[in-house]
């Protein structure tokens, strides 16, 4: 009865505690500390760690940088959406953008090469998924996230929109290909 | 005048207006679960490829009113009801200032119609969350803000009773756990309202013009204050009542009283952190900040909910064991009445909530994980097992308790209310376990159309992902199907239930009316005794088959952990 009645013992917090519950509360703090230093651990040992690298942005200031990187780089052009294609130097900046309701431009990367992407929303809020692989980032509008990305594989990879962003919300598709060397 | 009536079957004592005032909370939250649950059939149904059934834009307005519902005015209403009764019938005291409370109650309704109104127009289609700088109609927020302010009113008012019993002597020693747990939950309740007010009312000025700029980074840190904090009054709110039922059916006590409450505590030291779990990916945030919080300070929130995992079920099995139920390690689970709705639906609960939306939500808030999961389908099927089971299958399961005690009507259909634990949980396992699976492999969550219809590129899940989203569609049906068995049941026993001396009328029941004035008859109940001493003997181990069961516990925490630190390490590197 007397978990809906006040405590037997008036100094309830002098009473002993059972063993069985003291063994499972170490057990249960020892696996959460390990939980806690796993984070860490990661940081050091890892290699998927997201960077902290951002900067204040604006959709003008962003759009222009993107586009000032597409004129640079640019190779062809997708015949299914007409977007361009854009294929940058290992190791450099390159810049992806969210809008309603596209991912832009289309990236051609070399695997095994490192390139800080740069990733905005001109507009609302997206989620930058990277299928089939399953990264999965937040973009805010006016933040711009730097992140170091290092394609191990090669293929053909797709990016969704998994930020709830309109009515347009699933066709929010965006491609980066990945070239063997 | 006396304001008091005594249950004749199970001794509790009701103040007249804390017993009204309950039963209009109780009723508001159901109703917002018929809304939920009839809604919920609408998303299910469209996720599901094969059916599709929405069209996009009702899609989005239907998922928008089924998460509010479901995951705010569900919850709310029942918890003022559950805050009313823990204070006022368990402490046998008058209530603190009815009018107040009918106010806030008022408020409460204004407020969740008001913003039931605006999705339903069709404007504010901006999901629960209404991340900016996507804008719903103004009346969207202020709905809300009504409604949190309906809600506070309803904190004080439980705070103000236990002023009250306090001075007025009700019960002797200290609050009782179930109690103390409660007002951990408002605690935490007050903490979550406050956030959501500094958020939400600077956003409503912004949506009449007011106020040019809200910074959508800024919005979602504050938002999460409100909107995960908001899951945590129900966490501590249905692990008090996981103790009350206990103690009802079982004559349960607490293992050990400081254990217990020291783990409602570590509740509200960290409990809040949580919401840097919605921050992990986000742009910005420092790492050491992400770690602190997201660990709730070095997991000592999860640290509590396994503390609670091994006393509430060890509680039971003590008091089990004390009846005779010893042979072996689970004689005293396997003769548990498991017909009784009250007791399969809180051990249902329990063990969901525990095993899957536990166990899962630590792994999905580890920072790195989280790349792997971030608003992925993976995220509502977390939190379908934590609150859509562990709070609603123990609402559901405290119910059935309060039909009779409360209302005093028998249950209606009771064959029904026995099959319907089984029902609901049965469903949304299904559909948990499917779309925890369709979510690794990166279905997207708050989405129409797995098939991309009208994008200008393409792209295919594997069909592993089709299967996996149509199997938990049919989970979800079949958990529909367990709501509505609930809905029938609630519905049907105030309705047509057999009238319990002293009985309830119609109305009585529905509108919170009191029942005949000679049933109040109680000037003052007599002080709450404190429980009777027991020998404590902690020698060896008094539930042995509840350390088992925390054993396999950790034993599959282990191991899911591992699986998805494993997946992580296959993905792109990244930094």
């Amino acid at each position: 009865m007397s978990s809906f009645q006040p405590p037997a013992d008036r100094i309830w917090w002098q009473v002993p505690v059972g063993k069985q519950e003291i063994i499972w509360a170490g057990i249960a703090l020892v696996w959460c500390l390990i939980m806690f230093f796993m984070m860490p651990y990661w940081h050091v040992y890892g290699k998927q760690n997201l960077s902290t690298e951002a900067y204040q942005t604006n959709a003008e200031k962003y759009g222009a940088a993107v586009e000032a990187f597409v004129e640079e780089y640019q190779t062809g052009v997708d015949e299914q959406s007409g977007m361009p294609i854009v294929t940058p130097p290992a190791g450099s900046d390159i810049y992806m953008l969210g809008r309603l309701w596209q991912w832009y431009p289309i990236l051609n990367l070399e695997k095994g090469k490192s390139y800080r992407l740069h990733l905005s929303s001109l507009d609302w809020q997206h989620g930058f998924s990277l299928q089939p692989v399953n990264i999965n980032l937040q973009v805010v509008p006016g933040y711009e996230m730097v992140i170091n990305v290092a394609p191990d594989q090669a293929g053909e990879f797709t990016v969704i929109c998994n930020e709830f962003c309109g009515i347009g919300h699933h066709t929010m598709l965006g491609k980066i290909h990945v070239k063997e060397n | 005048m006396a304001q008091f009536r005594v249950c004749p079957d199970s001794g509790f004592y009701f103040d007249r207006s804390a017993e009204s005032l309950m039963k209009v909370n109780a009723v508001a939250g159901v109703v917002s679960l018929l809304i939920a649950g009839i809604l919920a059939l609408g998303v299910i149904l469209t996720r599901w490829q094969d059916v599709h059934l929405l069209p996009a834009d009702l899609f989005y307005q239907v998922l928008t009113a089924h998460g509010i519902n479901a995951l705010i005015f569900w919850v709310i209403f029942f918890e003022i009801a559950v805050l009313y009764f823990a204070s006022s019938t368990l402490l046998r005291s008058r209530l603190a200032a009815p009018g107040w409370a009918w106010a806030g109650f008022a408020l409460m309704v204004i407020g969740a119609v008001m913003n039931n109104v605006a999705v339903m127009q069709g404007n504010s289609s901006v999901m629960m969350t209404s991340y900016v700088p996507m804008q719903a109609a103004p009346h969207f927020y202020l709905g809300l803000i009504l409604f949190a302010v309906g809600a506070l009113i309803g904190c004080f008012v439980f705070l103000g009773t236990l002023v009250l019993a306090k001075d007025d002597k009700t019960y002797d020693g200290s609050l009782p756990l179930v109690v103390f747990g409660a007002l951990t939950a408002t605690i935490i309740a007050i903490f979550t309202i406050a956030s959501g007010a500094i958020i939400l009312v600077p956003t409503f000025l912004w949506s009449v013009g007011y106020i040019n700029h809200i910074d959508a980074e800024m919005y979602r840190i504050i938002w999460w204050a409100l909107g995960h904090s908001s899951q945590q009054i129900n966490v501590a709110a249905h692990v008090s009542i996981w103790y009350l039922i206990t103690g009802i059916l079982f004559g349960a006590r607490p293992m050990s009283e400081k254990v217990s409450r020291f783990a409602f505590l570590l509740y509200i030291f960290f409990l809040q952190l949580a919401s840097a779990h919605h921050i992990l990916v986000d742009p910005g945030v420092s790492s050491e900040w992400k770690i602190f919080n997201t660990s709730y300070a070095m997991y000592l929130a999860v640290l509590a909910s396994m503390i609670h995992g091994l006393t509430v079920p060890g509680a039971m099995e003590v008091a089990q064991r004390s009846k005779g139920y010893t042979k072996g390690l689970f004689e005293w689970l396997r003769k548990a009445p498991w017909g009784n709705p009250v007791f399969s639906g809180f051990f249902f609960a329990l063990v969901i909530f525990g095993f899957i939306g536990g166990i899962t939500g630590v792994v999905m808030g580890t920072e790195q994980i989280n790349l792997i999961i971030h608003n992925t389908i993976y995220v509502p099927a977390h939190f379908h097992a934590t609150v859509a089971v562990g709070t609603t299958l123990t609402f559901m399961a405290l119910t059935y308790l309060l039909i009779p005690v409360l209302f005093r009507r028998a249950l209606f259909m009771p064959w029904m209310a026995k099959l319907q634990p089984y029902v609901f949980s049965l469903g949304m396992t299904i559909m948990i376990l499917f779309l925890l699976g369709a979510g690794t492999l990166g279905v997207s969550r708050r989405h129409w159309d797995m098939d991309f219809t009208g994008a200008m590129l393409s792209f295919d899940y594997p069909g592993t992902a089709y299967m996996m989203v149509a199997v938990g569609g049919i989970g979800g049906v079949l958990g529909v199907v367990g709501g509505a068995m609930f809905l029938i049941v609630t519905v049907g026993s105030l309705l047509f239930g057999k009238k319990l001396e002293p009985s309830a009328g119609l109305f009585q029941g529905f509108c919170g009316l009191p029942l005949a004035d000679s049933v109040y008859n109680v000037e003052q109940p007599p002080r709450l005794e404190r429980a009777e001493p027991v020998e404590h003997h902690h020698d060896g181990f008094e539930a042995p088959g509840t350390f088992v069961l925390a054993l396999a516990l950790l034993v599959c925490f282990v191991v899911y952990y591992a699986i998805n630190w494993d997946y992580l390490s296959s993905v792109w590197p990244i930094g």
